[in-house]
């Protein structure tokens, strides 16, 4: 294992700020901050409260556009992977957050401040099957880094 | 009017968080994904930064009656761990380790003006619609 562009500072500082949103959406509207099921409510799930999920989404993207702006080397992209793949995780993501009921957000957050049991079996399993798939596409079929 | 400017702002905090720590870049979240090869630990502070600040707010917001601009807190209420919980989180893993994305970063990156993240989140919203599309 060897350390690579490691920015702690940059992470630690962003950390915060998602922990203050997070702080301020459940304060001032009491709603968790799970990305997947705003995204969700905002467009698939029927009924219930688009117009501040709008908002929120809305938001997310000014505020990485903002970063993007004003903060340099925010605003870098490196992948390996061909356009196909990021639809085929989409999917995967999009369909296995709805059946889990949260992402990274909601149960990560959100759900280990809560002390959730099912918000740390959540965050458990995702990280477990994450890190085993980087293993498989990089290590046994040698495809990126 | 007031909550959907709070959350406005919210979503801009959490925006520019994700930006500024790069999780919007997939190879930073793929190398902390990379354990046994290039890894970049910097995801966990970010997760831990976030959950630093939720873990003690948490504390005070919940002991009030509720929200400064809703009747309730709208809350998980269940605690039960099930098939469907971990089969879900698993699957949401793989999709995670494949492109790097997960739903928060995947639409900030949206503006980036890239095709990579549009069809990560055009494959988000098809997947969430699948799901739908199930019988319970």
């Amino acid at each position: 294992m060897t350390i690579v562009n490691f920015t702690p500072w940059a992470g630690l500082i962003g950390g915060l700020l998602i922990g203050a949103s997070a702080s301020l959406l459940l304060w001032l509207n009491g709603r968790i901050a799970g990305i997947s099921g705003i995204v969700a409510g905002a467009t698939v799930e029927p009924g219930g409260d688009r117009a501040w999920r709008w908002l929120f989404l809305a938001g997310l993207l000014g505020g990485a556009a903002l970063a993007f702006w004003l903060v340099p080397g925010s605003l870098a992209f490196q992948s390996d992977m061909p356009w196909p793949v990021f639809l085929v995780a989409g999917l995967i993501v999009g369909f296995g957050t709805r059946l889990g009921s949260g992402c990274t957000s909601g149960h990560g957050v959100c759900g280990l401040a809560r002390l959730s049991p099912r918000s740390l079996a959540s965050v458990a399993t995702f990280m477990a099957t994450g890190i085993l798939t980087v293993f498989v596409i990089r290590h046994l079929l040698g495809v990126g880094a | 009017m007031k909550k959907n400017i709070a959350a406005l702002i919210a979503g801009l905090l959490f925006g520019l968080g994700l930006a500024i720590s790069q999780m919007t870049n997939p190879a930073k979240v793929l190398n902390f994904l990379d354990i046994t090869g290039t890894w970049d630990p910097t995801l966990a502070f970010v997760m831990g930064g976030a959950v630093l600040v939720t873990l003690i707010s948490f504390r005070f917001i919940l002991k009030q009656d509720r929200p400064l601009f809703e009747g309730q807190f709208h809350l998980p209420t269940r605690s039960d761990i099930d098939s469907r919980l971990l089969g879900g989180a698993a699957l949401f893993g793989i999709g995670w380790g494949l492109a790097g994305y997960c739903p928060g970063p995947g639409v900030a990156a949206l503006a980036m003006g890239l095709w990579e993240p549009a069809l990560f989140v055009v494959g988000l919203l098809v997947g969430m619609w699948g799901f739908r599309r199930l019988p319970a």
